[in-house]
């Protein structure tokens, strides 16, 4: 059988859910911090009380305008918010507010980190919407007595967004989706975190043959909870697909779920999804009427994005362009590694401290971590200063590293407590360096027969009769000079 | 002296002198409603712990010289759709038989703030879909001026309280004439205000876009100060209008010489009460003769509104009537097999035929394909309706015409649900374009049943409507006749 890979291209749009980081709900002024005892956050109007009416949130409406200029759309001067009807209980008024026509912003575009030219993604569309509350079932679904639902998530403003297919793979799925979550993560609006659904992703796949300009039958793909399942899921589905076109099968139009632990989609049943929204202009709501002066100040506050970040890295501190993503991938980081060469200078060794040290105890995409880690940057600069003026070696630093980072102090307090500053006193080291030869016949043997790596395991034993405190250049040279002159 | 038969500016010198204190016409009141209500009907739910606790309060500040506003300690009767908190209210449905909701509306906390006292809840059409109060899920209410007929609707059980001196004053709700429409066939002052006007925040919807709260009143005065208090822009409702709220009753005095005053061709129809007709145009002549420059004019798509309205306002029902599906609150059906049993067991049981009704046409109007060719064209003939009255406002200050087609109809009369919708085709065109219009009294059938003459006037310019409306009032002096009720 031929790889369908070969054969079929793959065309991906996704649709990315993310949760506002506002203080209050979507339209009513309930806060929307995670994790209050159920129903403990909720008012008539998130309730859906009969009487209750919504009021626009000016921030989640701000933040929305703020991540449409990120995402270089066009932010529409007037946008309406229109009401999605279905059933399900977890939705209080049987409809959702969300926007239909006339979406707050339009036509923009991603940027994908590339090797050589970058990849642009097209963005359709950009609405803003109001979160349905929690089901908690008593049992399995299907056997429950009982469920319960908490409104305390009723309310809270989602944004979604809507790529247009432009996506040619599952792993540009997943670069999208990591560059995605990196500007919102920027801006401040979204905490990203996919897991607690803070950042939900549904995606819409279809294969055609390679070099057809017709796009084939779409299927759309639900329940992804983070992007290593949805970069699964789209593998599988390209395999399903992919097989199913090759035994000259129809491709059924059709939501399916994903079951991480299978590691495969399954079909919903076309009648759960056979819904007509029936949406209509919400009347409770006036047209949203954005003036052209308050989106310029929007714009005018736009922080400096990962694309543009990533390219400073590049030019100005001369970085590798996979550091450079690394370190850009969010601003809590980028921050933490240019405050870093503010103060210790060379950049590469920065980045290399950063990317390997710190990121083994720190998420890279965990702002918050990053921001709570005991060990600041001025910490940092610190220890790579006392490495730079010979106080102590690059292998101490590691372990006074993690010592800093478990205590939150600087490194030249552990350095002095410890006594770890590197012994670089000749005439001391001396008397360390004839013990050893005196010590090792056989290596100094060797070294005279011309095994001139020997000179190695001499001087790791002068290490380790120094722990590790002796500067390895100065012993490095003593000793040559001492098996010279034997 | 008889407190209850006094209006309310006529009550509030009783208590300014001392004839007369908030708890005892308070009292006055309970027992009115003991004694007569029972042959009436217009109370769902009456409160006199509420209500003697307020008045005595009430009581207080009168004694000090302090009263609170114009209507401080006036007895007063909420239509059963306002939500009260801790008092249930109903809707005149099953559905919300039991419904107690834990918030005011807007304009609850305003008539307490102004110190009013409230008698009770009225009975109404389930909500509000009605045009006689036959349609409450509990009890028809009776006309006091004949108990064989019906006091309209759907604010009938507000009309009839206030037509039989069982409130001094009362609110109702307007989406398509539920308050002029009764105010005509119980004789009293009903105003509908512009849309915007007044707050719709806890006013259990029933068309968004059309539904208006507003005063039934003894005389204009009164309806005048109740709507003073009841006005102004509500952060809580986004559709409120902040526009100044003028002292309406201080504009009363002014003369209506030289006032333009327009009478539509098109609400003079073939097939109207003759009675009706005459009664009307008596009130033309009346209005004439006070200085009023009487001129005809034509609102080509009137004939259009009611086919209009009867998909806008269904299918705005239709999505707000969606909540009630048994999770949350009101009734739960019992003995259902899965969720989905449990919406439609519950909303069987819930509501009433023509609540049924109205939700399927407005199902049917909002669903994939129907949409643009009903909801959609709706939308576009009511501008077009709107735009008569702009070009008829350019020429006019005011509209004349009358309120209803027909006096008061027996109950079970018009079991037609067309020949029911075909009273309010006076009264509906004014809610598609969001205009305030008033019902006063303008006469007597040959059966002592009482007439109404509608004044339309522009948008927020309620202070004109009623400075007309007055005049009329006082030259003529029907609002002097008492129903005929032991």
């Amino acid at each position: 059988m031929t790889d369908p890979a070969e054969a079929y291209e793959v065309v991906i749009g996704l649709e990315v859910h993310a949760q506002l980081r506002t203080r209050s709900k979507m339209f009513c002024g309930c806060p929307t911090a995670f994790g209050a005892p159920p129903n403990s956050q909720t008012c008539p109007v998130c309730q859906g009380m009969p009487g209750s009416l919504p009021v626009i949130n000016r921030r989640a409406i701000e933040f929305g305008v703020r991540t449409a200029l990120a995402f270089h759309c066009r932010v529409n001067e007037r946008s309406r918010f229109a009401r999605k009807h279905y059933y399900y209980p977890d939705m209080p008024k049987n409809y959702q507010i969300s926007q239909y026509e006339e979406p707050l912003a339009e036509d923009g575009w991603l940027e994908l980190p590339a090797d050589g030219q970058p990849r642009r993604i097209a963005i359709q569309r950009l609405h803003l919407e109001e979160d349905v509350g929690k089901l908690i079932h008593e049992g399995p679904l299907e056997t429950a007595h009982a469920s319960l639902v908490d409104f305390n998530r009723s309310g809270v403003p989602l944004m979604e967004t809507v790529s247009r297919p432009d996506i040619r793979s599952p792993e540009e799925a997943a670069a999208y989706l990591r560059a995605f979550r990196a500007i919102l993560l920027y801006l401040g609006v979204c905490d990203g975190n996919m897991e607690e659904g803070s950042l939900r992703c549904d995606a819409n796949i279809s294969l055609r043959k390679r070099g057809s300009s017709e796009l084939g039958t779409k299927v759309e793909i639900k329940n992804m909870n983070s992007f290593k399942n949805v970069q699964r899921a789209l593998e599988f589905e390209v395999r399903r697909q992919g097989e199913a076109l090759h035994r000259r099968e129809r491709i059924v139009q059709e939501t399916r779920l994903w079951d991480a632990e299978r590691g495969a989609t399954r079909s919903m049943r076309s009648k759960e999804f056979a819904h007509d929204y029936r949406y209509f202009p919400e009347p409770d709501l006036v047209p949203l009427e954005l003036g052209r002066a308050w989106v310029e100040e929007v714009r005018t506050g736009l922080p400096e994005l990962p694309a543009e970040r990533r390219r400073r890295f590049l030019s100005q501190y001369d970085l590798p362009p996979s550091d450079a993503e690394l370190l850009t991938q969010n601003r809590a980081l980028a921050d933490y590694y240019e405050e870093t060469v503010r103060r210790a200078q060379k950049p590469k060794v920065v980045a290399n401290w950063i990317t390997s040290e710190f990121l083994r105890k720190v998420p890279g995409d965990d702002e918050t971590k990053i921001a709570a880690a005991p060990t600041r940057p001025e910490h940092l600069a610190g220890l790579l200063l006392l490495i730079e003026d010979g106080t102590i070696s690059g292998k101490i630093a590691k372990d006074v590293f993690e010592k800093m980072f478990r205590s939150g102090e600087d490194a030249a307090t552990i350095v002095r407590r410890e006594g770890l500053t590197q012994v670089a006193d000749t005439t001391a080291l001396a008397a360390v360096v004839d013990q050893v030869l005196a010590a090792n016949p056989k290596a100094v043997a060797d070294w005279k027969r011309g095994k001139k790596a020997a000179a190695g395991a001499l001087v790791g034993q002068v290490m380790k009769a120094t722990q590790g405190k002796a500067n390895p250049g100065v012993v490095n040279s003593l000793l040559h000079e001492k098996l010279s002159q034997l | 002296m008889v407190v209850t038969g006094l209006a309310v500016h006529e009550l509030v010198e009783t208590y300014r002198n001392g004839e007369a204190t908030p708890s005892a016409a308070t009292r006055a009141y309970l027992d009115r409603i003991a004694a007569v209500d029972p042959s009436v009907r217009a109370y769902i739910t009456v409160t006199p712990e509420r209500a003697l606790a307020a008045a005595e309060a009430a009581d207080a500040r009168w004694r000090a010289g302090r009263p609170r506003s114009p209507i401080d300690g006036v007895p007063i009767a909420v239509k059963d759709l306002l939500c009260t908190k801790g008092v249930r209210t109903t809707c005149g449905s099953r559905i919300l038989e039991h419904f107690v909701p834990p918030y005011d509306a807007t304009v609850i906390e305003r008539l307490e703030a102004a110190g009013a006292v409230l008698l009770g809840k009225t009975n109404m059409d389930e909500f509000a879909m009605g045009s006689s109060t036959e349609h409450s899920a509990f009890f028809a209410t009776r006309n006091p001026w004949d108990l064989a007929r019906v006091p309209g609707g759907s604010s009938g059980g507000s009309g009839a309280a206030v037509a039989a001196d069982l409130a001094a004053a009362a609110l109702g709700s307007d989406t398509g004439g539920s308050i002029r429409q009764p105010a005509a066939f119980t004789g009293t002052v009903g105003l509908k205000p512009t849309y915007g006007r007044v707050s719709r925040y806890g006013l259990v919807a029933f068309a968004s876009s059309l539904d208006q709260i507003g005063p039934f009143a003894r005389d204009v005065t009164d309806a005048a100060l109740v709507l003073r208090v009841i006005a102004g822009r509500d952060p809580l409702d986004s559709t409120s209008v902040d526009v100044p709220v003028p002292d309406f009753v201080a504009e009363l005095g002014r003369p209506i010489e030289g006032l333009r005053i327009g009478v539509p061709r098109e609400y003079f129809v073939e097939g109207m009460d003759p009675e009706v007709e005459a009664a009307v145009r008596e009130a033309i002549e009346v209005l004439k003769r006070l200085g009023g420059r009487a001129e005809p004019i034509s609102l080509p798509t009137t004939d259009y509104a009611l086919a209009a309205y009867y998909l806008v306002a269904p299918a705005e029902a239709s999505s707000n009537l969606a909540r009630y599906d048994g999770v949350k609150y009101g009734s739960r059906a019992a003995g259902a097999r899965d969720v989905i049993d449990m919406y439609s067991k519950t909303r069987a049981q819930g509501f009433g035929p023509e609540v049924k009704r109205r939700i399927m046409l407005g199902t049917y109007a909002l669903a994939a394909g129907y949409y643009e060719a009903y909801y959609g064209k709706a939308q576009k003939v009511r501008t077009l309706v709107r735009r008569d009255f702009d070009a008829a406002f350019a020429r006019v200050d005011v509209i004349v015409a009358p309120t209803t087609p027909n006096v008061p109809f027996k109950l079970g009369e018009k079991e037609d649900p067309l020949a029911m919708y075909l009273n309010d085709v006076f009264t509906i065109p004014v809610n598609l374009a969001g205009l305030p219009g008033i019902s006063v009294r303008c006469g007597f059938s040959l059966a002592a049943l009482p007439i109404g003459l509608q004044f339309i006037g522009r948008p927020f310019d309620e202070a004109t409507l009623l400075r007309a409306a007055h005049a009329y009032e006082q030259a003529t002096g029907w609002q002097k006749r008492r129903p005929p009720l032991s």
